[in-house]
C-alpha cells in the first residue's frame, strides 16, 4: 500500500492574477446571496410561480452535478471495469467533484425559500419517501460525504508529511506571548501529523467500501433527477417529457463525467504547464462515444416509440433546441471515433468542451426550456441570479486552483509516464511523450 | 482489506442488506390506485350562476389572512389603498374571480382555487410532509412549519395552484386548503361557499355533488357544457365545475386522465422496491472492486488513495 508519489502538490503562488480575479466574482455572487437572504428570493430573481425553478436549479443542480460527475465516471472505470492506468487521474476528478456537489447543496440553501427548515430531512417522521426530491437531497447529501471521505487521504497525507513552516512563521509573526513555546508547538504539530498517519492507515482499509457507495450513490440520484421531472407532466414538452428520463440521465451523467475528465485534466494541464496526460485520455475518449451511443439510442427509440418524430421536425424552439442538444452529443462524440483525434490534446480539449455543453443542454432543456408552464408565463435570469451562479462556479474554480497547491492532487507524471509509456509503446507510435514543450505546441504561441 | 476474510465481507453485506430491507420496506408502502374516498367533500362552482362581485375573494382573504400572512395588492392607481386589486393567484390570493369575454353579451366568470387533486402532484412531490392530503376528507393542506420552500409542489401542479411569496424574506406558500384551520373548522363551510349572494358555490360530498352536478346538466342540456370539470382531470379532483363554454377558455387546462405523480410514483417504486436494487447493486459493485482490488495488489500496484 501507499504509492502516495503517484499524486503530487502543484507548485506555485497560490495568490496569482486569475485568484484575484476569481475571488472578485465570488464577492459579487455572495453580496447579492446576502441581499437575497434580505429581501426574498423574487428580489434577485426573474422567476415567477409559472416558472419556480430556475438556472440555480437547471444549471448550479442538474447540470454542474453532472459535470461533478468525473469522480463518479472513473471510479466507475478503475474499480468496476478493472482499468486502474486510470487511477492517476482520479484524485482531481474527485476534487472537481468535491465542489460540485457541495456548491450545488449550497446552490439549494440560496434557492430554498424557508431553508431553515431543511433540518426536515433529518427527522424520519416528515420523510415522504413518494417524493423524488427526498430521495435526491438525501442521496446528493450523502454523497457529498462520501467525497469528501473519499478526497481525505490527500488530506491526511499532507498533515502527515507537512514540515508545518507557515505555522512556524505564524507563531514568529504573532507577539510570542500569544504563541506556545517551540517545545511545545512542536510536539502538537507531531502529533497531529501521528494522528494523521494513524486515521489514513485505517482509513485505506475501508475505503474500498467508500468508492463502492460513491459508484452506486449517483446511480441512484442522477437517474432520480431526471424522474424529479416526470411529475411536471404536460408542462414539459413531449420531446423530454419521458418514463426513460431516469435512464437518460444516468447514462448522460456518465458521458459528461468522462467529457469533464478530459476538458479539465487539459485545462489544467495547460494553465499549470503540465505534461498532458494524454494517453489516460485517449483511452477514456474510446468509451465516450459508445456511452453517448447508447444514450442517442435509447433516446431516439423512445421518441420513436411514442410517435414524437414529427415535433423533432416542427422547427419551433423546442425542436431547435432537441437539434442542438443532438447535434452537439452526436458531434463532439462522434470526433472521438478517430485515433487521431483521441490523441490531439486540442481534440480531445474541443470534443469535451462540446460534449458538456450538450449534455448540459439537454438537462437545461428538460428542467428549463422544454418546461412550460402554460400562457402568460416567461423565464429569463435577471443579473443578479446570474451572477450568484457565476459567484457560485467562481468559488469552485477558485477552491480547485487553491487546493491543488496545498494538497497532492494532480498526477505524479515522473510516477505514472514511466511505467505507461513502456507499457503503452505500442499504442503510442509517432506521438512525442507529452511534456512541456507540447504545451507550447498546443498553445500555438 | 487483507484481513477481512471472504465470511466477514459475506456477513457484512448480508446485515447491511438486511438493515436496509427493514427499515426501508414501511417507507416505501404504496398509496396508489386508492380513488377517491367516500367521505371526501367537495366544492361546486357553477360558472353559470355566478354574477363575478368577488365577495368569496374578500371573504378568502379576511379568513386566512393571518394564517398564510397575506396582504392586499394594491393597484398603483389607487392611491388611497381602498381596493384589493389582485391581477392573478398569488403568494397573497387563494381565490381569483375571472372574466372570460366571448362578446359584450356572452361572457362567463370563473374562479380559480387549488382543485384538491384525488392523486395531488403537490403532495406526492413534497420531499417533508409539508403537503398533505387528509384521508378522510380529502382535503389538500399545507403546512408552513414542515415546508422548506423548494417549490417543487409548484413544478409539480397541472393547474398551477400553489403561489410563493417571492418578496418576502420568510415566504409561505400560499393555496386554498377549503378554509380547513379558519371557517371550515368554526362554521363547517369554505367563507367562498358561505358568502356567495348567488349560491354559485356549492359544498358538500363530493359523491353528492357530483351527481347534483350530472343532474343540473341533464335538466339544462342548452345551458352547460355536458362536462363536469373536475371529474376526471389527472384522476380526479375535489373542486368540480360547472361552465357554459369550453374549460379551456376559462383558463382551465386540458389534461389527461392519468395522474402524473401516479407515473412518478410508480417508477420511483419499480426501482427503489424494498430498497432491494440499490442494496444489491452497491454488493455486486463491492464484490467486484474487491476481486479487481485483490488482483490489482498481486500485480503490485495496489490501492494507494
Amino acid at each position: 500500500m501507499g504509492h502516495h508519489d503517484e499524486y503530487q502538490v502543484q507548485h506555485g503562488k497560490i495568490l496569482t492574477r486569475p485568484f484575484f480575479v476569481l475571488l472578485a466574482l465570488v464577492v459579487i455572487g455572495f453580496g447579492l446571496i446576502a441581499y437575497r437572504f434580505i429581501a426574498g428570493v423574487g428580489a434577485v430573481t426573474g422567476l415567477s410561480d409559472g416558472y419556480p425553478w430556475g438556472i440555480w436549479i437547471a444549471y448550479d443542480v442538474a447540470t454542474g452535478t453532472a459535470f461533478a460527475c468525473g469522480g463518479y465516471a472513473l471510479a466507475l472505470m478503475i474499480y468496476i471495469m478493472n482499468r486502474w492506468k486510470y487511477h492517476p487521474l482520479i484524485r482531481s476528478a474527485l476534487l472537481t467533484s468535491v465542489f460540485g456537489y457541495c456548491l450545488a447543496g449550497f446552490s439549494v440553501m440560496v434557492d430554498l425559500g424557508r431553508y431553515w427548515n431543511a433540518y426536515s430531512f433529518f427527522l424520519p417522521s416528515r420523510w415522504q419517501p413518494n417524493s423524488i426530491m427526498f430521495e435526491v437531497a438525501l442521496c446528493v447529501m450523502t454523497y457529498s460525504t462520501v467525497l469528501i471521505i473519499e478526497f481525505l487521504p490527500a488530506v491526511l497525507y499532507t498533515l502527515e508529511h507537512s514540515r508545518w513552516q507557515w505555522v512556524r512563521d505564524a507563531g514568529q509573526w504573532l507577539h510570542p506571548r500569544l504563541t506556545p513555546s517551540g517545545e511545545t508547538l512542536q510536539s502538537g504539530l507531531s502529533a497531529v501529523s501521528r494522528a494523521a498517519g494513524h486515521v489514513q492507515v485505517r482509513l485505506d482499509k475501508v475505503l474500498i467500501f467508500f468508492i463502492v457507495l460513491g459508484i452506486t450513490l449517483p446511480s441512484m440520484h442522477q437517474s432520480s433527477l431526471g424522474s424529479m421531472m416526470i411529475i411536471a407532466g404536460d408542462k414539459l414538452h413531449p420531446l423530454w417529457q419521458t418514463g426513460f428520463l431516469p435512464l437518460l440521465f444516468l447514462i448522460n451523467c456518465i458521458f459528461i463525467g468522462y467529457a469533464t475528465v478530459m476538458f479539465e485534466s487539459i485545462i489544467s494541464s495547460y494553465g499549470f504547464k503540465r505534461p498532458y496526460e494524454t494517453h489516460e485520455l485517449s483511452g477514456l475518449a474510446k468509451v465516450v462515444p459508445m456511452v453517448a451511443g447508447l444514450w442517442m439510442a435509447v433516446r431516439f427509440g423512445d421518441l420513436i416509440w411514442r410517435g414524437q418524430i414529427p415535433a423533432i421536425l416542427a422547427f419551433d424552439r423546442n425542436s431547435f433546441f432537441f437539434l442542438l442538444e443532438m447535434a452537439l452529443i452526436g458531434g463532439g462524440a462522434a470526433m472521438l471515433l478517430w485515433r487521431k483525434n483521441r490523441l490531439s490534446p486540442r481534440m480531445l480539449f474541443v470534443s469535451g468542451a462540446i460534449l458538456m455543453l450538450g449534455g448540459g443542454l439537454f438537462r437545461f432543456n428538460v428542467y428549463l426550456i422544454g418546461f412550460n408552464p402554460g400562457e402568460g408565463w416567461s423565464y429569463f435570469p435577471s443579473f443578479a441570479e446570474f451572477m450568484i451562479t457565476v459567484g457560485i462556479v467562481a468559488l469552485e474554480i477558485l477552491g480547485y486552483l487553491v487546493l491543488v497547491k496545498i494538497f497532492p492532487v494532480m498526477p505524479n507524471p515522473k510516477k505514472h509516464f514511466e511505467e505507461e509509456v513502456e507499457e503503452a509503446a505500442g499504442e503510442l507510435v509517432g506521438v512525442p511523450i507529452p511534456d512541456a514543450a507540447n504545451a507550447r505546441v498546443f498553445v500555438g504561441k | 482489506m487483507k484481513s477481512t476474510s471472504r465470511r466477514d465481507f459475506l456477513k457484512f453485506m448480508g446485515l447491511t442488506g438486511a438493515a436496509c430491507l427493514a427499515s426501508a420496506a414501511p417507507l416505501c408502502a404504496s398509496t396508489e390506485g386508492a380513488g377517491e374516498c367516500e367521505t371526501a367533500i367537495a366544492m361546486l362552482y357553477d360558472a353559470t350562476m355566478c354574477v363575478g362581485c368577488k365577495a368569496c375573494m374578500a371573504a378568502c382573504k379576511r379568513v386566512n389572512m393571518d394564517q398564510n400572512n397575506l396582504s392586499y395588492e394594491h393597484l398603483a392607481t389607487d392611491g388611497d389603498k381602498l381596493w384589493d386589486a389582485p391581477r392573478d393567484l398569488s403568494g397573497d390570493t387563494r381565490t381569483i374571480i375571472k372574466l372570460y369575454k366571448e362578446s359584450d353579451t356572452r361572457f362567463s366568470y370563473v374562479k380559480h382555487s387549488c382543485m384538491h387533486c384525488t392523486k395531488p402532484g403537490c403532495v406526492s412531490a413534497c420531499p417533508v410532509k409539508a403537503m398533505t392530503k387528509d384521508p378522510v376528507t380529502g382535503v389538500v393542506a399545507y403546512n408552513k412549519n414542515a415546508c422548506i420552500g423548494c417549490r417543487y409542489c409548484q413544478v409539480a401542479c397541472p393547474y398551477n395552484i400553489p403561489r410563493f411569496q417571492w418578496s418576502k424574506a420568510i415566504p409561505q406558500i400560499v393555496k386554498c386548503d377549503f378554509c380547513k384551520e379558519t371557517n371550515l373548522k368554526a362554521k363547517g363551510k369554505p367563507a367562498c361557499g358561505e358568502t356567495c349572494p348567488v349560491g354559485a358555490i356549492a359544498f358538500g360530498k363530493r359523491k353528492d355533488l357530483l351527481a347534483e352536478a350530472h343532474r343540473r346538466i341533464a335538466d339544462n342540456p342548452g345551458r352547460y357544457v355536458n362536462k363536469v370539470y373536475g371529474e376526471k382531470e389527472v384522476g380526479g379532483a375535489n373542486h368540480l365545475y360547472l361552465a357554459a363554454f369550453p374549460f379551456e377558455k376559462l383558463g382551465l387546462p386540458t389534461l389527461k386522465e392519468e395522474s402524473p405523480a401516479a407515473l412518478s410514483e410508480h417508477i420511483q417504486h419499480t426501482i427503489y422496491k424494498g430498497f432491494i436494487a440499490p442494496v444489491a447493486l452497491y454488493g455486486v459493485l463491492c464484490a467486484v472492486a474487491l476481486k479487481n482490488k485483490k488482483e490489482q495488489e498481486k500485480l503490485g500496484h495496489g490501492e494507494d488513495n
